[in-house]
Formats: C-alpha cells, sequence, structure tokens
C-alpha cells in the first residue's frame, strides 16, 4: 500500500504535488493553530493598524489583533466549515441523486423539479435572504449553503448513477430481488465514485469561496471569529494606503483553491482514464 | 492522382509490409502486439486476415495505410504502397492517400456515420476534397454505386439521415463510400460481424460484387473462416501477432496445415450428445399467451406460448427485433406482460418481479450477453458468486467460502488464483464463465441465457457451450437459451423456436425443425449461415435467384 502510493507521487505531475503540498500544508497550520500563533485568536494585543514589525509579524488589524494569529485560526475556521458544508452537500446530494436515478418514475421527476426549482434562484441572493431569516450562526451557516449546494451535486451524481443503472449487474441484482439500498450502495456507488471524488474537491472550493464572499459581506462567519473573507472586509481600507495587508487572506484563498484545484485535475486524469495523446 | 483507367495492371505488388513491428500501449508500458508479420497484396486481390481478438488483425490493417491507432505505434518493418514508403512519407502524403486510394470500412457504420449528416453528403466530402471530382459528379456516382450495391431506392436513398436507413443498408452505404474515389485498396474491417445473417448474405454479395467490378484490392478482416472463404482469394490466419498459415482460400480450407487452423475450421461442429430428460407431463415453464410492449405503443411479443421442461434446452432463434430478449424480460418479470401468464411447475408467477417471492426469483436465473457489464467491477469474484448464496441460501462464512470454491471448480477455474480477483483481471470467457457460477449459485431450475455466446471469440464459445452442456448433464437444469446464431442452436438445444417480429413462426423438436420442409423463414435464416465452402455464397445466390 505505501509503495504503491510512493510510485504514484513519483509519477504524479508537479502541479499535483504543488497542489498536494499546499493542501497539507494548510491541513497542518488549521489542526496546530494554537501552537504556531503568538497570541490569542481575537486578543487585542496593540493599537490598531500597527504596521509590520518584530511584535506583530504582519502587523495588527482594525482593533488591534494579531494579523499573524488571525490569519492562522482563520484557516482553522473556514476550512472546517467549508468542510462540513462540502459533506453535507455531498450527503445529501448524492443520496436523493442516486434514488432519482435508481428508482426513476415519478420520484426522480419530483427531485428533479424541486431542484430545478432551487437551482432557479440565484444562490448567493437566496442564502442571503435565508441567512437574515435565521440568523447566522454556524449551524445555520452550514446548513443554508450545504443543501444550495447538493443542487449542484444532485444533478451531477444523478447524471453519472444513470449511466450505471442501466448495466446488467444492476439488473442481475434486481432480477435477484436486492432492495433499493444495496443496488446504490454495493453496486451504484463504487462505479460512481471517481467524479465525485473529483466533484468533491471542486465543490469544496466553490463553497470556500462562497463562505468567504458571504463573511465579507457581513452575514457569514459573525466576529469575533478569525474568517479570511471578514478580514479583507475589515482590513480594507488599508488599501487605500499602499498596504498590501489585506489581500493576504484574499491570497491564503486563492492559493488553497489552485492548491485543490491541482490534486483535483490528477486526481480526475488518473481515474477518467485520458491519457495524453502522444 | 490514379483514376479508374490509370490504374496499374492486375498482378502488380500494390502493398508490401515487411517485417512489421507494432507496439500497444498497456498500463503506461509498451508491449509488442505485432511481431514482424510479413504482408503482400497484388492488385485485385482479396486478401483474408483472420484470427481471435488480440490477434492483431485489425492493426495490420490498419497499418497499410501507415496508421496507427492512439495508443500504438509502428516500431519496425517496411510499408510500402504503390512505390510510395508510407514509414518515411510525410503526413500530408498519407493524408492524400487515405480516402482517395486507400480506403477503410468499419465494423460498426452506425457509429461510424456523422448522424447529423445526409448519406449524399457524406458521400460526396470525401471526392470533393481530395479534388477528384466536382459535387454533381460526385452525386451522379453516388447514385450509381448505391444502385450496384443493390440498396433500394438509390435515386433518394442518399438524402435519408443514417438513423433512417437499415444496419445493412448502412453498411452498403459505407462500402460506397470507401468506393466513391475508386481507391486501389479498401480495408474491410469486419464489416458484416455486428449483422444479422440474413443481412450479411446481402452486405457480402454486395461488397464482392462491386470489388471485382472495379477490380480493387481489398483486405478483408473477420473472425468467421467461413465469411473470409466467400470473399478472399488468398487468407493469413493470425494469433497473437504472429502468422500461424498464410496460403489460398481454396487450399487452405480443403487442407489445413496448421492445428490452429484445424481448429477454426473445426468450429461449430460441437453437438449434444447425451440423452436428454424426457418431457414430463408438468412443464418446468410454461408461457401462455403472453403479449408484450414498451411504454403500450408497439406490440413486440404477440400471444406467444412455450413450454420448457426439466433438464431441457429450448433455443428461442431470431434477427435482432424479433423480440427474443423481450420475452426473456417478459418471463423474468422485469416487463410485466400486457396479457398472459407465466406459469412455473404450474404456478402462476407474479407479473411483475417486485411481487415475486425470493424463491420464485431464486429459481430462476439468468445469463447475459456483455459478461463485461454483467459483473460489477468493484468486487471481487467472491463477492459476485457470493452474494446470493448469502442472499437467497443464507450461507456465511467458511460454509460460503467453501461453496464459493466448490463452484469455481463446477466452472473449471482454480478458486487459489480467481477468487480475489476483480472482473478486469479477467477474460471475456473466464468473465462469463463467472456469470454462469453465479447463476449456479442461487441453484436455479431454469437459467435464461441470453446471447450468452456472442461476444466471444468462436473457441471460447464453444468452450462455455460445452459447459454449459455439462453442467445440464450433472444437474439437470433447463435452459431457455436465446440467440441469433443457428451453429450455437444446432449444438446445444432439444427444441427451436423460431422468432420473426414478435412471433412465433415455428417451433418443435430440433430435429422437427432443422429438417425440411421448413416454414419460409426458417428456411431462410437456415440457408444464410455461411459454410467453410468458398462457393457457398455464389451456389446460394444462384439458387435464390433462381427460385424467384
Amino acid at each position: 500500500m505505501a509503495a504503491a502510493v510512493t510510485n504514484l507521487l513519483k509519477k504524479s505531475p508537479w502541479s499535483a504535488r504543488f497542489g498536494l503540498l499546499v493542501v497539507f500544508a494548510y491541513i497542518f497550520v488549521a489542526v496546530f493553530a494554537p501552537v504556531l500563533t503568538p497570541y490569542g485568536e481575537s486578543e487585542i494585543v496593540g493599537s490598531e493598524f500597527e504596521p509590520w514589525g518584530e511584535t506583530f509579524v504582519l502587523g495588527t488589524d482594525n482593533l488591534g489583533r494579531d494579523m499573524l494569529t488571525r490569519l492562522v485560526y482563520g484557516a482553522r475556521n473556514t476550512i472546517g466549515i467549508a468542510l462540513a458544508t462540502t459533506c453535507l452537500a455531498f450527503f445529501v446530494g448524492t443520496l436523493f441523486g442516486f434514488v432519482a436515478a435508481a428508482v426513476g418514475g415519478w420520484i426522480d421527476q419530483l427531485l428533479a423539479r424541486i431542484v430545478d426549482v432551487l437551482m432557479a434562484i440565484p444562490p448567493l441572493i437566496f442564502a442571503l435572504l435565508i441567512l437574515t431569516i435565521v440568523g447566522t450562526s454556524v449551524p445555520a451557516l452550514i446548513i443554508v449553503i450545504g443543501i444550495l449546494d447538493s443542487t449542484r451535486v444532485f444533478r451531477l451524481s444523478r447524471a453519472v448513477a444513470m449511466n450505471v443503472v442501466v448495466m446488467d449487474f444492476v439488473e442481475v441484482a434486481r432480477l435477484r430481488g436486492e432492495g433499493l439500498w444495496w443496488v446504490i450502495w454495493r453496486e451504484v456507488l463504487p462505479n460512481t465514485m471517481a467524479p465525485l471524488v473529483a466533484e468533491f474537491g471542486l465543490r469544496f472550493c466553490f463553497v470556500f469561496l462562497f463562505i468567504s464572499a458571504l463573511s465579507f459581506l457581513g452575514l457569514g462567519i459573525q466576529p469575533p471569529t478569525a474568517d479570511w473573507g471578514s478580514m479583507v472586509r475589515d482590513n480594507a481600507t488599508l488599501i487605500t494606503f499602499g498596504d498590501i495587508t489585506p489581500l493576504l487572506p484574499a491570497g491564503a484563498i486563492a492559493l488553497l483553491t489552485v492548491g485543490v484545484n491541482f490534486v483535483v485535475d490528477w486526481f480526475l486524469h488518473l481515474t477518467s482514464g485520458l491519457r495524453d495523446e502522444h | 492522382m490514379s483514376t479508374e483507367n490509370g490504374k496499374g495492371a492486375t498482378g502488380e505488388v500494390l502493398l508490401e509490409m515487411r517485417g512489421l513491428r507494432i507496439e500497444g500501449q498497456a498500463d503506461e508500458q509498451w508491449q509488442e502486439i505485432v511481431h514482424g508479420v510479413d504482408v503482400v497484396l497484388r492488385r485485385g486481390e482479396v486478401l483474408g486476415l483472420i484470427g481471435e481478438s488480440g490477434a492483431g488483425k485489425s492493426t495490420i490493417g490498419i497499418a497499410s495505410m501507415g496508421y496507427a491507432r492512439p495508443g500504438c505505434r509502428i516500431t519496425g518493418g517496411s510499408i510500402v504502397f504503390d512505390g510510395i514508403d508510407l514509414m518515411t512519407a510525410s503526413e500530408e502524403t498519407k493524408r492524400q492517400l487515405r480516402g482517395s486510394r486507400i480506403a477503410y470500412v468499419a465494423q460498426s457504420a452506425a457509429a461510424s456515420f456523422n448522424p447529423a449528416h445526409k448519406l449524399i453528403d457524406q458521400f460526396t466530402e470525401t471526392p470533393v476534397q481530395h479534388g477528384v471530382k466536382g459535387r454533381a459528379e460526385a452525386e451522379a456516382d453516388a447514385k450509381d454505386l448505391y444502385r450496384r450495391l443493390q440498396l433500394p431506392e438509390p435515386e433518394t436513398i442518399g438524402f435519408r439521415y443514417p438513423h433512417q436507413v437499415s444496419g445493412g443498408q448502412l453498411q452498403r452505404a459505407m462500402t460506397a463510400m470507401a468506393m466513391a474515389c475508386r481507391p486501389d485498396l479498401i480495408i474491410f474491417d469486419e464489416p458484416t460481424t455486428a449483422l444479422d445473417v440474413t443481412t450479411q448474405i446481402e452486405v457480402l454479395a454486395a461488397i464482392k460484387d462491386v470489388v471485382h467490378q472495379f477490380n480493387t484490392a481489398a483486405i478483408y478482416i473477420t473472425h468467421d473462416l467461413a465469411v473470409v472463404a466467400q470473399m478472399a482469394d488468398r487468407i493469413m490466419v493470425l494469433r497473437y501477432g504472429d502468422l500461424i498459415e498464410e496460403g489460398s482460400a481454396r487450399e487452405m480450407l480443403a487442407a489445413p496445415k496448421q492445428d490452429y487452423t484445424r481448429q477454426l475450421l473445426a468450429v461449430r461442429s460441437f453437438r449434444k450428445e447425451a440423452e436428454t430428460a424426457p418431457a414430463q407431463e408438468t412443464p418446468l415453464l410454461k408461457v401462455e399467451n403472453v403479449s408484450a410492449s414498451y411504454a403500450g405503443l408497439v406490440m413486440v411479443l404477440k400471444n406467444i406460448d412455450l413450454e420448457i421442461h426439466k433438464g431441457r434446452t429450448v433455443a428461442v432463434v431470431g434477427e435482432s427485433g424479433s423480440g427474443k430478449s423481450t420475452l426473456a424480460r417478459a418471463i423474468t418479470g422485469l416487463l410485466p406482460p400486457l396479457e398472459g401468464r407465466v406459469l412455473f411447475r404450474g404456478e402462476e408467477l407474479p407479473p411483475a418481479l417486485a411481487q415475486r417471492s425470493q424463491d420464485q426469483l431464486r429459481r430462476l436465473q439468468m445469463i447475459y450477453q456483455m459478461p463485461d457489464t454483467a459483473l460489477n467491477p468493484r468486487q471481487r469474484v467472491r463477492d459476485i458468486i457470493g452474494r446470493p448464496l448469502g442472499f437467497y441460501l443464507g450461507l456465511k462464512g467458511r460454509a460460503r467460502e467453501e461453496r464459493i470454491r466448490e463452484l469455481l471448480r463446477l466452472i473449471e477455474l482454480e478458486p487459489e488464483d480467481f477468487i480475489d480477483r476483480y472482473p478486469g483481471e479477467l477474460s471475456g470467457g473466464q468473465k462469463q464463465r463467472i456469470c454462469i457460477a453465479r447463476a449456479l449459485a442461487a441453484e436455479p431450475e431454469l437459467i435464461i441465457c441470453d446471447e450468452v455466446t456472442s461476444a466471444l471469440d468462436q473457441l471460447v464459445a464453444e468452450e462455455i457451450l460445452k459447459l454449459l452442456q455439462r453442467l445440464q448433464d450433472e444437474l439437470h437444469v433447463s435452459y431457455l437459451f436465446i440467440t441469433h446464431d443457428l451453429a450455437t442452436v444446432k449444438a446445444i438445444s432439444d427444441e427451436i423456436v423460431v422468432m420473426l417480429q414478435g412471433e412465433i413462426v415455428e417451433q418443435g423438436p430440433k430435429e422437427e425443425v432443422l429438417a425440411p420442409p421448413h416454414h419460409d423463414y426458417t428456411d431462410l435464416l437456415l440457408s444464410s449461415v455461411p459454410e467453410m465452402d468458398p462457393d457457398w455464397l455464389e451456389n446460394l445466390l444462384q439458387r435464390r435467384r433462381a427460385a424467384q
């Protein structure tokens, strides 16, 4: 197993290695945030907008909190919430997608039309609307974005499952008298893993950006919890003075997005059987 | 550029490939798949390339255009076409040759035509592009060729789209397209493999005729020795990328030199020997007056009646669209019939799958045409065979494992080697054996075999038939054998049911159905099966013309 992984890594392109490095670095930072940071997450340690220097490596923010500390904690919060949201979206989306594909008929029609209705509303506006009503707690954020995103997952999983449920081996299972759960779990799921895992990576990026966008607008992760989206907004005024500090959280978002996409590309290439023409 | 008149003399060497070596890529590694084969083709000559899948016959055929499919590369030898060295020629030179002087006819015409354009537009594209003919001239030529290939309504058929003509017509339209520039060489890559026997005759006759009329050299690739015997002057037998035997068609059929060729010749000669169980009073399965349709539109099955007795084999034979697979779906409950009923041991089965009891499901198992899609690629052999054991019989742990091994031995696969494999690690014949084991695991009384040998190479298919026969002798299981291949029917059946357009046209014991007098359609089917006689096609066509 270990040998196989090493072998796989040896053959991977530089982009995938870079992507993996970035992803693992982010995970490391997120997990060990308390150890890596000199101050507390929402601790006010200096005056507002202090420049970069010895005490505060990346300066302080609009309330006098250490920028580096907030950046590191931001990784933890934003990634954690994005991961939970993506998992929820995938659980709901693939479950209903597979059921729609495997059962077909009016259940498929009903589910697909409900999804059409949800997808017809611009997601950002819809999320803003719902969050203003239910409030902006972290669970609400995860559920709302998770459900909205599950519509995209539903579309994909239904489409890939459609290609599998027409195979003879699924018919064999049905002739044997297997139930819906067996068909979905044992026959369909293992044969749709590749596109779904690839989509998971991409969806994670979108969710991540979406949360950051919501935070920037003030409806995402609420203060004093550190979050990259709101950090950009809170410190945006610095840009006018030629200070690039507010761009750092934005850059952190961009780098992770690029890294995840590299890994996903590589994975897609490996599993889809696509080969470069010689 | 050659024209009809400017062709060289018959007998002059047109294509010469020497020491041809081709590599193919598998799992990121290059492996040699053609090991130094020599091919010489003279003008006006038809060369047959024959072999099982993986023999390299298509690869060699395509290499004569100086082309290798993606994932393949030509690594050695020389390819000289009419004095032009295709190994060193520029892409542009080769592009000029392809389509105009060397043409290619693929196995699946349906997949090779662009569904968005009319036939005649696709026909004229090549000659116009190559500057051989103008548009109007090419259209007139298309109609002429359609007539020569005996297509119906040659004046107007070209203005149809590919989906508006039948498979056999499409294959002839494709041949017409290949003839468009009057090439010196046409490569036919299994052009009739996907067709029904009765359609195959028409296409074979048309191809043979037109190739002779224009004195075109051809490479005819097929896995069926009987077919190539009708078409080729000379035959090359290939296996695993090596030449086994080469010689004139007549000589080879009369006196094959190699064992492998003899095996190919002897294929389809298998017959069941053992006395089969006598018919009992209550049939195992009785289909009474069953009619079925898809979405209530067209009746696909009309008033079908048939009986299957214990330990016997009933073969349902018919061409594509005859409703024979639909019959299987109606019996299994996948497509509940509109009327009529299905009785199992005298007891009526609920029409729909969902209403049948687990025990009713267990007694009726099915084996499919494509073992590739009938096995879940993500399950190991152990799980594939083990599931019905656990599901129906409640076997667990040690007992289950023992039974899986027993079943593997029964289908002649070594348990130690195979129990942990995924379907991707098996050959086509092995996969089909696993499918058989999975069906047997349920301890069924009737197995429906839906074209179980048609996706396999002939020698492998014969082994599967022998296995099925042996299992019947040992286990007294009954088969409903659905097939379009009359050789299979002759080999394995006790009773024959002939279907045409959803109706049974003839049924009865094998000897009766196969012996004259036949129903007209049965006669057409039986006489259309190619025989290992080079004059068979000529004689048959003459007889049919005389009969009209």
